[in-house]
């Protein structure tokens, strides 16, 4: 008896480290995501961005966290108040918990599951529900609006997503994450479903909410959409979601489509560099891509937003589907089911 | 023991979910605590080492489906009070139904049904790949008969929702897209102080009338 229970604490503690392991980089890639954004925007339209506190401006996600947590925390007459605290909360668990599965090096992993991207899929699918709900809890027009907006959207480019996902598994035979970059060894899928890797790129742009399709926050028309009675901490859990979501997204198509943690090529230099630097540099170079799209896109009106996913990413994810697998069958290049 | 543990803290939390969905005043409530309540159903699945299933209920049913219930319920405009009122009078009828499934539940478990039939020992392939195996071999055709029907819902559902209601000006992409610069852009040559003449043959006194 004291065996097991010694063998389950030690367990338990290995866990909590590994989770502390991802989860505080993390929160730190997180907070210079924001300072990152603002200095990229800023050079792309010829300003500086934030440039005075601490040297390059380093010091300024401190400054942001340290202002935002002595604010007051506002909680709206008027407002479903369980809900109300329960919606930014749950934003920001949906944003950790998915890194779970998220594999860093060759069996840097903290659950390395079966379905690991059917869990990454049914996590990210529940994004949708911190909006909603804190539009619908704030009891306010601006917040009510956004987040219909977000559920119609987010649920809209889910479907297409999942599509473009069983394009990648067709290809590789498994639903296991590390088996997915392994089977990319020879050729990142990045290349030969290029039009794919674009399709979802565009997806997890408009299942982030980031610009050019951030109708839920629309602060031109909405103000800042459903978030726009949050302050305080329970504001800055949202802005934290959103941005861990961002990265969260960014791994996700590294895994798929960029080689994870492999090198470009299998050759000296290249592959002396450990796993988990390419992984990050991947993320970041994704990230990058999301700041730029950001500084350089106006936002889509709403009908051409839904018209985008539903008539012409959807159709055209499924005729991949089917020609990929049409391909692969014809050519014998099926994979053989793995364990996984 | 681990196990057991998370079975108990599943099915209490399912169960008192269960209960909240049905005793919850407010309807979204409702609809929340049903998501509680999927949630702990994927948990207990997971328990059971059927990880492909309880991905799928959170994808489909929390990911999907409950977020359109919510999103119909959010936007009803509902009078509580008068939702409360005909509880007296349905109260008999919810019973008997209850009474019923209870009744169905006790002898499925007490009968011959469940005689013998113990949870299958894990075999050596995984959950995914042998729900694959006999959904499109052994089940083939019923599977195809799921996404038939299926098709025949869908259909239906947007043939409700189609309307064509005359005079409403709509953006037609493809006829944008097939405009050609010939019949869109005229390049008219203007001599020079032609638009300047022009401004002043309007009179001030005709644009006051």
């Amino acid at each position: 008896m004291d065996l097991i229970t010694n063998s389950y604490v030690v367990e338990l503690a290995l866990t909590v480290g590994k989770i502390m392991l991802v989860v505080g980089p993390l929160l730190i890639a997180v907070a210079y995501l924001t300072l990152a954004e603002r200095r990229v925007i800023g050079f792309m339209q010829l300003r500086k961005g934030p440039n005075v506190v601490g040297p390059f401006g380093m010091f300024q996600p401190f400054a942001d966290a340290l202002k935002l947590m002595v604010k007051e925390t506002i909680l709206p007459a008027g407002a479903n108040k369980a809900v109300f605290i329960l919606a930014p909360m749950l934003t920001f668990i949906l944003a950790l918990v998915a890194w779970a599965v998220i594999p860093f090096g060759e069996g840097l992993v903290i659950a390395d599951i079966n379905v690991g991207i059917l869990y990454l899929f049914a996590i990210s699918s529940l994004g949708v529900y911190g909006v909603i709900m804190a539009g619908w809890a704030s009891n306010s027009k601006y917040a009510f609006l956004g987040a219909l907006r977000s559920a119609a959207q987010m649920v809209s480019y889910e479907v297409s997503m999942g599509l473009v996902i069983i394009n990648v598994l067709i290809c590789v035979g498994s639903l296991n994450l590390s088996a997915i970059v392994e089977a990319q060894r020879d050729v990142w899928f990045a290349l030969p479903l290029l039009p794919m890797f674009f399709v979802f790129f565009i997806s997890t742009l408009a299942e982030t909410n980031r610009a050019p399709f951030d109708l839920p926050e629309g602060e031109s028309e909405l103000v800042a959409g459903y978030f726009v009675e949050y302050s305080s901490m329970s504001f800055a859990l949202f802005f934290l979601g959103e941005y861990a979501n961002m990265i969260l997204m960014s791994g996700m198509t590294t895994v798929l489509f960029l080689g994870g943690w492999l090198p470009p090529f299998d050759i000296w230099p290249l592959n002396i560099v450990p796993g988990p630097v390419w992984f990050i540099l991947k993320v970041m170079l994704l990230l990058f891509v999301f700041l730029w799209v950001r500084a350089t896109t106006p936002r889509y009106r709403y009908d051409q937003l839904m018209r985008l996913g539903w008539k012409i990413f959807l159709p055209f994810s499924l005729l991949w589907v089917v020609l990929t697998s049409g391909f692969l069958l014809y050519t014998g290049n099926l994979p053989a089911v793995m364990a996984g | 023991m681990i196990e057991a543990l998370f079975f108990y803290m599943f099915s209490a939390v399912m169960l008192g979910a269960g209960l909240m969905v049905v005793v919850s005043r407010n309807p979204v409530f409702s609809v929340l605590f049903l998501i509680l309540a999927f949630f702990n159903a994927a948990g207990l699945f997971v328990l059971i080492g059927a990880e492909f299933i309880a991905m799928l209920l959170v994808v489909v049913y929390v990911g999907a489906v409950a977020v359109l219930f919510l999103f119909v319920v959010m936007m009803l405009d509902i009078n509580f009070a008068e939702m409360r009122a005909g509880f007296q009078k349905y109260l008999p009828l919810g019973l008997v139904v209850g009474g019923i499934l209870v009744f169905e539940l006790v002898a499925a478990i007490y009968g011959d049904a469940f005689k013998g039939a113990s949870l299958p020992a894990m075999p050596e392939i995984s959950n995914t790949r042998a729900l694959g195996n006999v959904l499109y071999t052994k089940y083939m055709y019923l599977f195809q008969v799921a996404g038939l029907i299926l098709l025949v819902a869908m259909i239906g559902a947007i043939s409700l929702t189609m309307r064509k209601r005359p005079g409403v000006r709509r953006q037609v992409i493809a006829e944008q897209n097939a405009r050609s610069r010939a019949e869109s852009v005229e390049v008219v040559e203007v001599p020079v102080g032609a638009a300047a003449r022009t401004v002043h043959t309007v009179q001030p006194s005709k644009r006051e009338g």
